[in-house]
């Protein structure tokens, strides 16, 4: 009965049918962008990633099946690019998040110049990451760069630290050390190397003023009253804290989580500029980068191109499953 | 108000006649920019066309000669004729040989004649002359001259020596206050310059060239493996905890600012070191580099080429130019200002060229190791890369030599695979 309905709806000359085919022609402009710019690159990727072919022989690809893919499987440097981009987007991530908490909640309350302050902290977030990148590996250059001499000035540190040639020094035991709690490293201390802590405090630098405005915005939304409410029943600062903000502050969180994680999987620019293709910090893209550009590799690095996109979608899937985030 | 339109007119009229006469075509070539070359390369072409009344772009390129390699190799694949002349590597005519065109029209038997018979012939590729030499390179020993005299130390010979000397002095600098002083300083990030300086360390120990002449992988022996342990050692030593991250110019940041006794560079860091300004002007003793225990002393042959661009439109044009600034006149002039290798070997007998490089005519007889590069074409730049990734970690402490170099040897015969 229902689906005789619908046909005899959607008869030619119906209002059903010229709403539907309306609806069509609005959405074909929208469809055609995708399809030009998403689909057909994406197709091309993966029909190169099942080819040998050569940005030195263009044009003269031939189909060999799985063979790249089989190839990524053994390739230790694939597997250590994968693990420093989850080092990497892991820790920037949550120290950006609780950062920009806290910054977030100062910027919420009311003071003198708040607006000033406002759009001074976007500085970092302002400068082109490669100016920002090259400006920081400078500052942590070992000899006449700006961080060592601060940090020998305040006694941080007693000799100089070469920040971005440590990759066999862990962050944790640097500080250890330099506190005179330990005199030798601990191999088994669950640490980063000093180097990716550099670049990683780079990233935290650069986006906790973002992930701030974010979580700002979703402050901002929570009614007074319910405050006022919560005062008048008793609440102190935490508990309010704990019991109000945090909990309507929950999708906010998890928007800002998925945004920073699926750009922070990403990560190449920072990387790229401040330690180039060095294997102690290489990042997924900048070892596709490398197989692509400087290797000339267009099959392989379609191959890890691929590869790519798949891991930042198991990331997507846990998000969305684990969090129930509802889009609408 | 007639007057003046019709004043204007006229003007407007001269103009473009004015233009029309001195009409020419544009050429963009891409230039390097380390120390003085983006400055010189701007000056010799604004000669050039002001001479043939043809204009010049001048397109400022990557530091790293690997990140250059990677833009030049994106424009070409993509058939832009944005660029018309490209300054490569002598690593690179091998692998770019299809995007060239043949110079050899273009250049007359006597200008070809002139110039180092070897670049030329590393510049061929299956009868095609890819690229004229327009420089040449070898790794070379910086010292300070008033540092060996006031330490009473003699110019080094192996590299133990050079070690040796290089404590000395540091530790004398620092007890006189210099804290930030250091021994010495080379390039050791992770890129094709330590590919340069790793190979001088294990050729001049007697340790091969990594593959051989015949594509054999040779890199795993003792010889290379013991060097590389001795120079690991010495790092926070003798050099700075970061010279890992150092390519030439942060090596010659250090060594100019007058923070360190020795440093390995090429030529072009003589000049910079002696003009106005530097801490080291006058104070700069260059050798060759030290060799190992039983070796000869070598530096890296290096080098840079002009070739014009199979895709541009005036191959012409752009061949003239090239012709141009790799003709005797220039390279004489480069040599002086910016102390530059000419490719022309009379020009190591030049008064003017030895007044103000003096060290060149040390350079004149020697016979620098070439990278592999010829034997592994395309598959260079992985060679390459593999290579100095192990060298990187044992430098920075992650890993002995004997196991690196032993791991290096499956990879590059990974990369091999049925052949070169």
């Amino acid at each position: 009965m229902g689906t005789n309905k619908a046909r005899q709806a959607r008869a030619p000359g119906s209002l059903l049918a010229r709403r539907e085919r309306t609806a069509w022609l609005l959405l074909l402009p929208a469809i055609l962008v995708i399809l030009l710019v998403a689909a057909y690159p994406l197709y091309r990727t993966i029909y190169f990633s099942l080819t040998d072919a050569s940005y030195l022989r263009p044009g003269e690809e031939k189909f060999i099946g799985l063979e790249n893919y089989v190839f990524l499987l053994q390739d230790a440097t694939w597997w250590t690019a994968v693990r420093n981009t989850v080092v990497f987007s892991v820790t920037s991530v949550l120290l950006e998040l609780l950062l920009g908490l806290g910054v977030a909640l100062i910027l919420n309350s009311q003071f003198r110049a708040r607006g000033l302050v406002r759009a001074a902290i976007l500085i970092p977030w302002a400068i082109p990451t490669v100016v920002s990148s090259q400006m920081w590996s400078w500052m942590y250059q070992d000899v006449l760069g700006v961080v060592n001499d601060i940090f020998l000035r305040l006694h941080l540190i007693s000799e100089r630290v070469g920040w971005l040639a440590a990759s066999g020094t862990g962050i944790l035991n640097l500080i250890l050390k330099n506190l005179n709690i330990i005199s030798e490293p601990v191999p088994w201390l669950p640490d980063i190397s000093v180097t990716m802590a550099s670049i990683i405090a780079v990233d935290v630098w650069k986006t906790t003023p973002f992930v701030a405005l974010l979580l700002l915005a979703g402050l901002q939304s929570i009614p007074d009253d319910i405050y006022e409410a919560a005062r008048v029943d008793g609440a102190g600062a935490l508990r309010q804290f704990f019991r109000i903000t945090l909990p309507l502050l929950k999708p906010a969180i998890l928007i800002t989580l998925i945004f920073r994680t699926l750009d922070a999987l990403r990560v190449f620019d920072v990387i790229q500029v401040m330690k180039s293709t060095d294997i102690a910090t290489i990042s997924m893209s900048v070892y596709d980068r490398q197989l692509l550009v400087e290797f000339n590799k267009l099959g392989y690095g379609s191959a890890v191109a691929v590869a790519i996109f798949l891991v930042i979608s198991v990331f997507t899937v846990i998000y969305i499953t684990s969090s129930r985030v509802r889009f609408d | 108000m007639t007057a003046k339109r019709w004043f204007v007119f006229v003007l407007s009229l001269g103009l473009a006649m004015g233009f029309a006469l001195a009409q020419g075509v544009t050429i963009t070539i891409a230039c390097g920019a380390v120390g003085q070359e983006l400055e010189l390369c701007k000056e010799e072409t604004a000669a050039w066309a002001a001479k043939t009344g043809n204009k010049v772009t001048v397109l400022e390129t990557p530091q790293l000669t690997n990140d250059r390699q990677g833009f030049y190799q994106q424009q070409l694949a993509a058939g832009s004729s944005d660029i018309d002349i490209y300054q490569i590597d002598v690593i690179y005519p091998g692998t770019l040989a299809n995007f060239m065109i043949d110079l050899k029209p273009y250049v007359s038997a006597d200008e070809l004649k002139v110039q180092n018979q070897g670049i030329i012939a590393n510049n061929t590729v299956g009868g095609k002359l890819v690229a004229m030499p327009w420089f040449t390179d070898g790794g070379v020993l910086y010292y300070r001259t008033d540092l060996m005299k006031k330490y009473g130390v003699a110019v080094p010979k192996t590299w133990t020596e050079l070690f040796a000397a290089a404590k000395k002095i540091q530790d004398g600098e620092r007890k006189a206050g210099k804290k930030d002083f250091y021994g010495f300083v080379f390039q050791g990030n992770a890129y094709e310059g330590l590919t340069c300086d790793a190979l001088e360390w294990i050729a001049s120990s007697g340790g091969g060239t990594i593959i051989d002449a015949s594509g054999k992988v040779t890199i795993n022996n003792a010889k290379a493996a013991a060097i590389l342990d001795l120079v690991a050692s010495q790092i926070k030593l003798v050099s700075p905890p970061a010279v890992t991250t150092y390519d030439e110019e942060k090596a010659r940041g250090v060594f100019q600012s007058g923070n360190a006794a020795f440093m390995r560079n090429w030529p072009y860091a003589y000049s910079l070191g002696n003009q106005e300004g530097s801490a080291v002007k006058g104070k700069i003793g260059v050798a060759p580099l030290p060799a190992g225990p039983g070796g000869s002393n070598v530096g890296t042959l290096g080098g840079w080429q002009l070739a014009v661009s199979k895709f541009s439109k005036n191959p012409k044009v752009a061949a003239d130019l090239v012709r141009y600034l790799t003709g005797r006149e220039v390279q004489k002039e480069r040599a002086i200002k910016g102390s530059f290798q000419p490719t022309i070997p009379d020009l190591y007998k030049d008064a003017d060229v030895l007044k103000a490089v003096p060290f060149f005519k040390d350079l004149a007889g020697r016979q620098p190791v070439a990278r592999p590069s010829t034997v592994t074409g395309p598959k260079y730049g992985e060679v390459s890369a593999a290579f100095w990734s192990a060298v990187h970690d044992v430098l920075s402490g992650k890993s002995k030599a004997a196991a690196a170099l032993a791991a290096l040897e499956k990879k590059l015969n990974q990369i091999k695979g049925s052949g070169w």
